[in-house]
């Protein structure tokens, strides 16, 4: 009885799994030697600076590249075992690729492969704030970096993957559209493993329960971090500025921060996954702020 | 087969949508439009008139074009797509890397080929409709010739593709290739012969590797059976082939050498780094 129940749980199951993990191109050694267990329901940040080895050892989980050592999603080796490994796997790259189809076909296509329903892609993508029938014939090269992340992610969550990754999937988004992409992870949490690969820890701190930093291919550090933090929670913020400012009012009304007096007093909603990004945009006005709260809300 | 007919639609779509489709379509489509313009079917060269003749100088400017321009587009957006970012997203869906591959030499097959061939339906639509004799036997052979040409040109650059790292290497591949085969066109061949360096053996056997040279012979045969145009390496060829048997290997030889070089990519592109 006990036994069954711990087989059940979902958190102690290993979902990834890289043993000596090596990756040379022509004479550099780009991964070092990596070994980890990453088990389902959580939540990686994958961090590092440019040249650490995040995007290579991201190309391996997703069986692109060859390399020494193995790799394991859920027991199975990408490379060999593609399509049926890929088909659990959502990805959101960094970059988006230059594709010249239209947005409709593109989603077509992708749910054609996937094995999902396109709806499901355009409820997510409409979610985001992306009015996808408006686009449907617009070629997905043309559309504004924000759109197309918002597009990207769609896709990645708009079908039954057991596997998240994303390289800096909240870079170009507005904060409206981050809380909502935050609660659209909060939603999978327990039945999802992510990583979520960025320069910055301050980026993704607040989305993760584990952080790995990579450096010259090696990993120098893997902590869980406490997990406290609701992924869907919002939080109200007041702040109080001395005086009016042209700067402020921009950076904060790009929050949706409404003022509320005579242009001292600004009001608004930061979701919980967001703040140490806020704190880091208040930081840069800290002469200027004369009170400030943050409250944990339920709306 | 629905990854591999998915990644062919893909391609299809895309390309259509590139400038150098564009352009291609435009270069075959008015290379007809122009011979029309220019009264072509009006003229007399070896005693070729009406559609015969336009088809026999469309097939010739063809053989000049066609090549270069396959080789080039298909390294360069293959590459490019590589370099771009466009593999690593569309390769981390879950599709299988044969239907991938061969799905994208399905469809790029499809858009190379098309703009060739509706060319030449244009042409025999318009001699139709001006009650001009179509001679469907030459049609049919030059449509199958133009056929292989591009199913060789495509595998080899295909092959080129998965070989090079950078849009810059495959380009420059090409166009090594490319030029290699012009060099070993008769022109050349007929003067190393005559300078008596080389065996004729060798030099027909060389001849008869360059799939541009094999082209370029089939298109003279129709015309010219004897094959005098090409000087003593014809008793050779039809020696060993006869006038059948060499419109079958011109054929079979290019598009076999197209299929191998494909499969060859694809043997390197399995194995190899994806993007």
């Amino acid at each position: 009885m006990f036994k069954d129940a711990c087989v059940t749980l979902p958190t102690i199951r290993t979902m990834i799994q890289f043993t000596n993990l090596a990756k040379t191109f022509r004479r550099a050694r780009v991964l070092d030697g990596i070994s980890l267990e990453i088990g389902l329901g959580e939540r990686v940040a994958l961090i590092g600076s440019n040249g650490a080895g995040k995007t290579t050892l991201i190309r391996c989980l997703l069986g692109e590249y060859t390399h020494e050592g193995e790799v394991a999603i859920n027991g199975l080796d990408p490379r060999s075992n593609r399509t049926a490994v890929l088909g659990s796997i959502g990805f959101v790259p960094q970059l988006p690729p230059p594709l010249k189809m239209p947005v409709g076909q593109l989603i077509d296509f992708s749910a054609s492969l996937c094995g999902t329903d396109p709806q499901r892609i355009h409820e997510i993508a409409g979610r985001l704030g992306l009015d996808v029938p408006s686009i449907l014939n617009r070629q997905f090269v043309r559309l504004s970096g924000g759109m197309k992340q918002k597009l990207l992610i769609a896709i990645a969550l708009g079908r039954d993957a057991k596997v998240l990754v994303m390289d800096e999937p909240a870079a170009n988004l507005d904060p409206e559209a981050r809380k909502i992409f935050f609660d659209l992870l909060a939603e999978r949490q327990n039945e999802v493993t992510m990583i979520i690969s960025s320069h910055r820890i301050d980026e993704v701190s607040a989305l993760v329960n584990r952080v790995i930093e990579m450096d010259l291919g090696k990993v120098v550090l893997d902590d869980r971090v406490a997990d406290d933090v609701s992924l869907s929670g919002r939080l109200l913020c007041r702040i109080v500025i001395k005086r009016p400012e042209a700067a402020f009012i921009k950076a904060i009304a790009a929050w949706n921060f409404a003022e509320s007096g005579d242009g001292l007093v600004w009001e608004g909603h930061v979701a919980g996954a967001d703040r140490l990004r806020f704190h880091g945009m208040v930081a840069r006005y800290i002469a200027l702020i004369a009170d400030i709260s943050l409250v944990e809300s339920q709306a | 087969m629905k990854q591999l007919w998915l990644t062919a639609k893909l391609d299809i779509v895309e390309s259509l949508r590139a400038r150098w489709f564009q352009i291609y379509t435009l270069v075959f489509g008015g290379i007809v439009a122009l011979l029309f313009l220019f009264g072509l079917t009006e003229s007399r060269v070896l005693g070729f008139i009406g559609l015969s003749r336009l088809l026999v100088t469309y097939i010739q400017l063809t053989m000049a074009i066609l090549p270069i321009f396959v080789l080039i587009t298909t390294v360069r957006s293959v590459a490019g797509d590589r370099e771009a970012g466009v593999f690593e997203y569309l390769l981390s869906l879950p599709v299988g890397l044969g239907a991938w591959f061969w799905g994208k030499i399905v469809g790029r097959y499809i858009v190379v080929f098309a703009p060739v061939f509706v060319a030449m339906l244009g042409a025999v639509g318009w001699a139709t409709i001006q009650d001009i004799e179509v001679p469907w036997g030459m049609f049919g052979y030059y449509t199958a010739l133009l056929a292989v040409m591009a199913m060789c040109f495509l595998g080899i650059g295909m092959l080129i593709s998965a070989v090079a790292r950078s849009t810059d290497m495959a380009q420059g591949a090409a166009f090594l290739i490319w030029l290699t085969f012009l060099l070993f066109l008769d022109l050349i061949l007929l003067g190393v012969m005559i300078q008596g360096k080389v065996a004729p053996e060798v030099a027909v056997t060389l001849a008869l590797a360059n799939p541009l040279q094999v082209f370029r012979t089939a298109a003279l045969a129709l015309f010219d059976p004897q094959l005098i145009v090409l000087g003593p390496s014809a008793y050779v060829i039809l020696d060993l082939f006869g006038t059948t048997g060499y419109k079958i290997f011109a054929l079979v030889y290019p598009a076999t050498l197209g299929l191998l070089s494909a499969s060859a990519g694809y043997f390197l592109f399995r194995r190899g780094d994806l993007p």
